[in-house]
């Protein structure tokens, strides 16, 4: 009898159609750093700041998130939840005038570069008073004066961008770096390989970094692309390191460290950030492609407990002052929460604003 | 007054700009080393150096997103397709970011930067070398759309271009980089954007028509003339924002409309001018309004189909006559 031929299979099947039983990890974490804030050279108050930032993200998204369920505002939600010590660490190893440009994950991104718990809020709700004027939403936080280009919306699509922060900066050799961060999903895209190409080809000095939180919205890593991401750097020759994301200080050691580099050699990075992100895709995501057990593993690792343990393990607060430090927090988003609420709508004029920078033009309006 | 090639007036355009501003840089295929696929940078490298004339590699979405990036921090990048059919490649870059960095931001960023190069076909290359891109691009807010006819038009519209604060599409034809015309000589000319003119002045059927069918119609208008028609032809220059005003006084004048347009049916530029005029002019209209565009079919290779593809004096002629019951 003629052996019964079995069916092509094109992209590696899922965790939740493979009939295997293990549990399988998306990510594999190198290790942590074992080097104290101390031996980085970070005060007692970077890190102190660094553990208020963490919190600050995680609360001003787990609010954000009990609104979008209230039915407080609609759109996209996307959660960085599980991140934060990628968007913290990066800060402090960045001089305040290099180039922060992001994907549409970008709540942390923005609160750590000087967007107030209000003005995110605000954004969130789609208020004239959020940071983008309640033009652009939950995907298009920015603070361009503070050197945050902003959150996008198309996978990939603002790579490309990044560079050109980036050759601008040698262009006006002004002695600034740019940093673009997207997610595992966006390595995929072609935008990525013409860019690197002409970023090490041009020599520009931005360092491109691969948030890879496992999945690209359901699809883990080994699903939708081959080999190990970091590697890819070597194709055209650039310099690349991957690392360990779910710890800010870990973070900070290797960001300064690459970010130093870029400066002083004016030429570009590639770097793989391992980490985990809590919630799904958005807020529609089932999750169904992963395991609750994989989601305890990263938990019990989360970056602002570990960072809380470090605090109080080197005597640098102690229990009431974390206390009292989330409770300001916690009053922080809730109050941005109230202005949110509160503050009016754009005015309907608003609608044709902020088109254009000279004169506007707008077709066939009377 | 000058006579220039249409790809000298190109340069002398990106020169100047770039004479007074270092800001302002050029790249794209081609454009340094090379001297330019159609030499519209000629020079160009010879006088400002590697830093400010920049080859790229074949990487339209690529070079596009980085001159997004540089404009968003203050640079004025002039980025140059090889043809608008090659930078369909690089729509992400001039569609989703381009033109909506501004709005999506809250105003915080501008984007002053000009695509330029070759629109639309350029004879027999096929289907996907020889597509009219003007309309797709004017259909999406905050891109401005320029496709001049004569090196003047160019010149001064290039310029006004490149100091624009907004991104701008900046639209040439490979056929008309030879062609010579006139060209002002006036200290810093520019031309302001969005303006019509009015090339020939006719009392009989208002023809409306830009870049390359510009030519096309002004061979229609020699012969109508010696059959006693007088075509007032309005080159728009501008397809976005469009120079509505003008159309509608030659109509008033006229009462009858022809629009010549490189572009496929569906959408077009013809289209939307169509139908703001039946709006506008509705009661000063003696004839419905025709158009002279491509038919709803691929661009062909073979020469007779090809002629038969093309909008030519010939098809201009026909639709003059259709809207004044010549026929």
């Amino acid at each position: 009898m003629a052996k019964k031929k079995q069916e092509a299979v094109f992209t590696p099947i899922g965790l939740n159609n493979s009939k295997n039983g293990k549990v399988e990890k998306s990510v594999e974490l190198p290790d942590f750093t074992e080097k104290t804030h101390k031996d980085l050279k970070l005060s007692e108050d970077d890190v102190v700041e660094m553990y208020r930032l963490m919190q600050l993200q995680r609360r001003f998204e787990e609010r954000a998130m009990q609104m979008y369920q209230k039915g407080k505002f609609g759109g996209f939600l996307h959660l960085y939840i599980g991140q934060e010590a990628v968007s913290t660490g990066t800060v402090f190893a960045l001089d305040d005038e290099d180039d922060i440009i992001t994907a549409y994950r970008d709540h942390g991104w923005g609160l750590v570069r000087g967007i107030s718990a209000k003005e995110g809020m605000a954004e969130l709700f789609g208020k004239a008073a959020g940071c983008s004027k309640g033009k652009g939403g939950s995907m298009h936080f920015a603070k361009t004066e503070n050197n945050f280009w902003g959150g996008y919306g198309i996978v990939g699509g603002h790579i490309p961008i990044g560079g050109g922060l980036a050759f601008a900066n040698k262009y006006m050799d002004n002695n600034k770096i740019s940093t673009c961060f997207f997610g595992d999903g966006a390595v995929d895209q072609g935008a990525l390989h013409e860019t690197l190409n002409m970023s090490q080809l041009w020599k520009l000095p931005c360092i491109y970094i691969v948030e890879n939180n496992g999945y690209s919205m359901g699809t883990a890593a080994n699903r939708h692309t081959v080999g190990e991401i970091h590697e890819r750097a070597k194709g055209y020759g650039m310099k690349s390191a991957l690392f360990n994301g779910m710890d800010a200080l870990t973070v900070y050691e290797n960001m300064k460290e690459i970010a130093d580099d870029v400066r002083k050699n004016g030429e570009p990075y590639f770097v793989e950030i391992r980490t985990y992100r809590y919630r799904g895709h958005s807020m529609s995501d089932p999750q169904k492609y992963r395991t609750k057990e994989e989601l305890e593993e990263y938990q019990k690792i989360d970056p602002v407990e570990r960072m809380k343990s470090y605090l109080l393990e080197n005597d640098i607060l102690k229990d009431k002052e974390i206390e009292k430090m989330i409770d300001d927090i916690e009053n922080e988003v809730m109050e941005a929460i109230e202005f949110a609420d509160e503050t009016p709508f754009p005015e309907p004029e608003a609608l044709y604003e902020d088109m254009f920078t000279g004169t506007p033009y707008i077709h066939d309006r009377k | 007054m000058a006579v220039l090639q249409f790809r000298e007036a190109i340069r002398d355009a990106i020169d100047e700009e770039m004479d007074r501003d270092e800001k302002v840089f050029i790249m794209g295929e081609e454009v340094a080393e090379y001297n330019g696929a159609y030499k519209a940078t000629e020079g160009l490298l010879d006088k400002y150096g590697f830093k400010r004339v920049i080859d790229t590699p074949i990487s339209e979405l690529g070079f596009a997103g980085i001159g997004v990036g540089a404009a968003m921090k203050g640079l004025r990048p002039i980025v140059e397709f090889m043809t608008f059919n090659f930078a369909v490649l690089a729509a992400d870059q001039i569609i989703n970011h381009a033109s909506k960095v501004r709005y999506m931001l809250g105003g915080q960023a501008s984007v002053p930067i000009v695509f330029r190069g070759p629109n639309a076909s350029a004879g027999q290359l096929g289907a996907t070398h020889s597509v009219a891109y003007d309309s797709m691009y004017a259909h999406f807010p905050g891109l401005a759309v320029i496709y001049p006819s004569e090196p003047d038009d160019a010149k001064g519209l290039l310029k006004s271009a490149i100091r624009s604060e907004d991104p701008i599409l900046f639209m040439e034809s490979e056929q008309m980089y030879g062609m010579k015309g006139e060209v002002s000589e006036e200290d810093d000319y520019t031309i302001p954007i969005g303006k019509a003119k009015v090339k020939r002045e006719g009392s009989d059927v208002t023809v409306v028509a830009t870049g390359k069918m510009y030519h096309v119609t002004k061979q229609a208008a020699d012969q109508l003339a010696k059959d006693g028609v007088e075509v007032e032809i309005i080159d728009p220059r501008t397809i976005k924002p469009f120079d509505m005003e003008t159309v509608i006084k030659s109509i008033k004048k006229t009462n009858r409309c022809v629009i010549v347009d490189e572009a496929h049916p569906f959408g077009g530029v013809a289209s939307e001018v169509g139908f703001l005029i039946q709006r506008e002019a509705f009661d000063y209209l003696d004839a419905p309004v025709q158009r002279v565009c491509l038919p709803d079919v691929c661009a062909p290779f073979s020469k007779p189909l090809f002629d038969l593809w093309l909008p030519d004096a010939k098809k201009v002629i026909e639709a003059v006559n259709t809207v004044s019951y010549r026929n």
